[in-house]
């Protein structure tokens, strides 16, 4: 114990009441516990970037599941030839296509179509890339060069070029052939990020005390590699859902993407084309509802990138 | 605080001709957050005249370098000087333009950073990055300033110093590049150097010459040094003046050497307590019913005691070896380019053996090859010639159920408390782990297990739901134990397990694993890069340099008669090796 002697002149010592010294590293249980995800949770609740697209996208997809709920014109009848590119009326907000059928319902209808083509397309490319992403980064190996050269082929094809010849091959046309083409050539591009991602997880030490502890390598990579990589995985995700929507209406405009007899974005805006220098109001509105879409899911993406970087994330 | 007090050594009165260098009055800093503005540094007064050393001593996040980045104006982002003054030279840093401190930055204060790894930009030259801290500060320009440049490496101890000027940062070590960051700080003879842990990534003999060689050059040039640094060895040694901050106030300050040996605040108390010297001697275990977390390094009296009663234990006839490494080596193959590879042997022909129940420390640097052993032990990794025996039976090539029956027993803590955890798992789940991967008990004893666990490692049952991102280091490190004990092993490999952590918490994880070790029977191999540490937990002790064991013998042997030069030099390089610390 030190001695109680003065201090010489130059030797200051704080008043202890006004330093009091406290428990060695005692855990603050003032606030409540938080999991990555409650903070990447609280992290997007702030911003208002993320409420307006999260209301948008709310409205697009209740659209999408009960057209009639928001329109009592059924679309695919009572076109009538003599509203040909109408303007707008009562009844008819919108005005009419060039076909004479009611554009406000087309729009309202032609959500489904797009919105279950992007959903479908994002879901299939999310599970292949990442199944097969995590696989080639945690083994390595034989598979790995297979997998990744494969996925270097497919990448190497411009996705229009090659949904263009895939589509015209298919004998059906429906959202299913269309999201199944567009996932061909977009897996391989989530398996890269996942591998990426897997491959620094890899290497943590986290998986280094696992193994030590008798964990099996495949339930290494089920629990704790493939939670700790999937962050920038979701993020691809969102923002791609809207690329998928844009890649939809693409084909459908082009005339091999889904046929005129299923209302889309893509085909009501292929279909205004002819009349755009008469009526090009009938091309702005279904031009509008995708691009309201895809910036949703965009801004979306965008919140959530924010939420999951690890950088920005505190560590305290 | 409103006592003014100078830490001026001689006796003389502030006068005009003797103003202090630096004089930081009440400052308070702040971090901007969500929940509003959190102080830093709060009310700090600190005194520095021409020709001085200080430290600034304390834990991580008592302020210390908060403090230092301010006189600078190099705080982070959120972080603002939100009151008081620092007069530099009579000027108030914190009044002037940026463009003004710009000029004071470099060319008036240089600066040290912490780590020498990230500092340098890894894409210029070591020549390029110096001149361009020439150039800016105005030093010379053109052909001067290439000159230069050759000048302040040399001054920096890089004798070859023309033919490394295109060289980048990748191919040189550790302590050259905080050679070329001194280098770097000095070029413009400041008149003041600010070195922020200068030497903490460093080893002890590179940190030994580094701090002689900065000593030398701010000598020469009569710069005024302010040290911050965690370790009260070093401060003792290299400033002549202390002071110790805690929560962003300064708890004592005054000539250093009379506060080590006299500290009268309650936190400097502890600090010097739990400073691992090479004074100090085996923590024995403490653990009372109603006192489990208590700080009992200072109390040296039992010790004896306590080794009688070790010695008589083995004697009794239950000593064992448990582990037994013979002739182990381990050689990497490093590609190099094309298609030829090199060897490296990490591991050159290491034998030891742990007895049943007692700590034995592996001793280096980086790079010899001691985190290798660890993991060749615990079998991660396999061994190129040899054999590791664990409880009479060969490790090596054990494959299913045995090997899943050899990590039930040998368990491991690792360095990093912040990369050992999934910061995805909440603490239950991560120390329930273990359990269920050998499929031991059912949901309702698993979780009465590791709330047991947990009340083991001194943390509250209500850390079950945290997640690590919520929990300090140490507490961190206390989890990774109390994952490590959730079989009831016999061996623990400890790889740097307290190296990470704070004095005080190190402090209190090593009386933890004490604790547990007489509870529990447990065997340690401990391996670390701290001597001082090692005289606290171990009973022997392996010196190991460039993958070879030089030195094994009893821990009073090591320290009292070390035999190699190489050990005897590690122990000098100890920073306040010799000095006697107030306890």
């Amino acid at each position: 114990m030190p001695s109680n002697t003065a201090p010489s002149a130059g030797h200051y010592v704080a008043d202890l009441e006004e330093t009091p010294v406290g428990a060695i590293d005692q855990v603050d249980s003032s606030q409540k516990a938080r999991s990555t995800w409650s903070d990447a949770w609280d992290s997007m609740r702030g911003r208002p970037l993320f409420w307006i697209s999260a209301v948008l996208i709310v409205i697009i997809v209740a659209v999408a599941a009960f057209p009639n709920l928001f329109s009592h014109t059924d679309p695919a009848r009572g076109c009538l030839l003599p509203d040909s590119n109408g303007g707008p009326e009562a009844g008819h907000i919108f005005g009419f296509t060039r076909q004479g059928c009611d554009v406000y319902a087309r729009v309202v209808y032609g959500a489904q179509a797009s919105l279950t083509v992007g959903l479908l397309a994002t879901v299939i490319a999310t599970l292949v890339g990442l199944v097969i992403g995590a696989l080639s980064g945690y083994y390595g190996g034989a598979f790995d060069a297979i997998a990744s050269r494969i996925g270097d082929i497919f990448l190497a094809i411009p996705t229009v070029l090659g949904a263009i010849v895939l589509m015209s091959v298919l004998p059906v046309r429906d959202p299913w052939t269309v999201a199944l083409v567009l996932s061909v050539f977009a897996w391989p591009q989530v398996a890269r990020i996942t591998r990426g991602a897997v491959l620094s997880a890899r290497n943590a030490d986290y998986v280094t005390a696992s193994i030590a502890l008798g964990v099996s390598r495949f339930r290494i990579l089920v629990r704790h590699v493939v939670p700790n990589a999937i962050a920038p995985v979701i993020v691809v995700a969102t923002t791609s859902l809207g690329t998928f929507i844009v890649a939809e209406a693409t084909l459908s405009f082009l005339g091999i993407g889904l046929p005129p007899s299923v209302m889309s974005w893509g085909n009501d805006i292929g279909q205004a084309r002819v009349s755009v220098a008469t009526a090009p109001m009938v091309l702005f509105y279904p031009a509008a509802a995708l691009s309201l879409t895809v910036l949703s899911f965009l801004m979306l993406g965008d919140v959530v990138r924010d939420a999951l970087d690890p950088k920005a994330r505190a560590r305290r | 605080m409103s006592q003014e007090y100078t830490l001026s050594s001689t006796a003389t009165a502030d006068t005009s001709a003797n103003a202090p260098l630096l004089q930081i009055r009440d400052l308070e800093v702040g971090f901007k957050t969500q929940r509003g503005l959190v102080p830093a540094v709060r009310g700090v007064d600190l005194t520095l005249h021409a020709g001085q050393t200080l430290a600034i001593v304390g834990e991580s996040g008592s302020g210390k370098s908060t403090t230092a980045q301010a006189i600078i104006n190099l705080l982070p982002g959120a972080g603002q000087v939100t009151g008081g003054q620092i007069l530099f030279e009579g000027k108030d840093l914190t009044k002037l333009s940026s463009a003004a401190m710009q000029d004071v930055r470099g060319r008036e204060i240089g600066y040290v950073p912490q780590d020498p790894m990230s500092n340098l930009n890894p894409v210029w030259s070591i020549g390029f990055q110096v001149e361009e801290a020439i150039k800016a500060n105005g030093i010379a320009q053109g052909r001067d300033a290439r000159k230069r440049t050759i000048e302040v490496l040399k001054e920096a101890g890089l004798s070859d110093a023309e033919d490394r000027l295109k060289q980048f940062p990748h191919q040189f070590s550790g302590g050259m590049r905080q050679r070329v960051l001194i280098g770097i700080g000095l070029s413009s003879r400041p008149k003041l150097l600010i070195a922020d842990e200068p030497t903490s990534a460093l080893d002890v003999t590179v940190q030994r010459t580094i701090l002689d060689h900065l000593e030398t050059l701010t000598r020469d040039y009569g710069t005024s040094v302010l040290f911050i640094t965690h370790d009260l060895g070093l401060a003792v040694e290299r400033a002549e003046q202390l002071v110790v901050m805690y929560k962003g106030k300064v708890v004592e300050a005054g000539p250093s050497a009379e506060i080590l040996a006299n500290p009268l605040h309650p936190y400097t108390q502890r600090l010097v307590a739990a400073a691992p010297s090479l004074a100090s001697r085996r923590i024995q275990s403490a653990r009372r019913p109603e006192t489990t977390d208590q700080l009992d390094i200072s109390s040296v009296g039992s010790a004896d005691d306590r080794l009688i009663a070790r010695a008589d234990a083995r004697e009794s006839g239950t000593h064992q070896d448990l582990i037994q490494v013979t002739n182990v080596s381990k050689v990497y193959n490093i590609r190099k380019g094309g298609f030829k590879t090199d060897q490296l042997k990490a591991v050159d022909d290491v034998s030891f053996a742990i007895p049943k129940g007692t700590t034995m420390a592996l001793v280096g640097e980086s790079g010899s090859g001691k985190s290798t052993v660890a993991k060749l032990v615990l079998q991660l990794e396999s061994i190129t010639s040899g054999s590791i025996t664990f409880d009479n039976r060969d490790v090596a090539g054990l494959r299913g159920k045995e090997l899943l029956n050899f990590r039930r027993r040998v368990q491991p803590v690792f360095q990093d408390p912040y990369g050992s955890l999934d910061p995805m798992y909440s603490v239950g789940k991560t120390i329930a782990e273990p359990l269920v991967a050998h499929g031991v008990g059912d949901r309702a004893s698993r979780q009465a297990r590791v709330r047991e666990l947990l009340d083991q490692v001194a943390l509250p049952a209500s850390t079950v739901n945290r997640y690590p991102n919520e929990l300090s280091g140490g507490q961190r490190q206390r989890i990774a134990i109390a994952r490590a004990l959730a079989l009831k092993p016999d061996v623990i490999v400890l790889d740097e397990a307290v190296s990470a952590l704070d004095v005080l918490v190190q402090g209190q994880i090593l009386n933890l694993i004490t604790d547990l070790q007489a509870e529990l029977g447990l065997t340690y191999l401990f391996i670390t890069h701290d001597l001082a540490v090692v005289r606290l937990v171990a009973d022997s002790v392996c010196v190991m340099q460039k993958g070879r064991i030089v030195e094994s013998a009893s821990t009073d042997d090591v320290f009292d008669n070390p035999r190699e030069a190489y050990t005897q030099k590690l122990l000098e390089a100890i920073p306040g090796a010799h000095f006697q610390f107030g306890r």
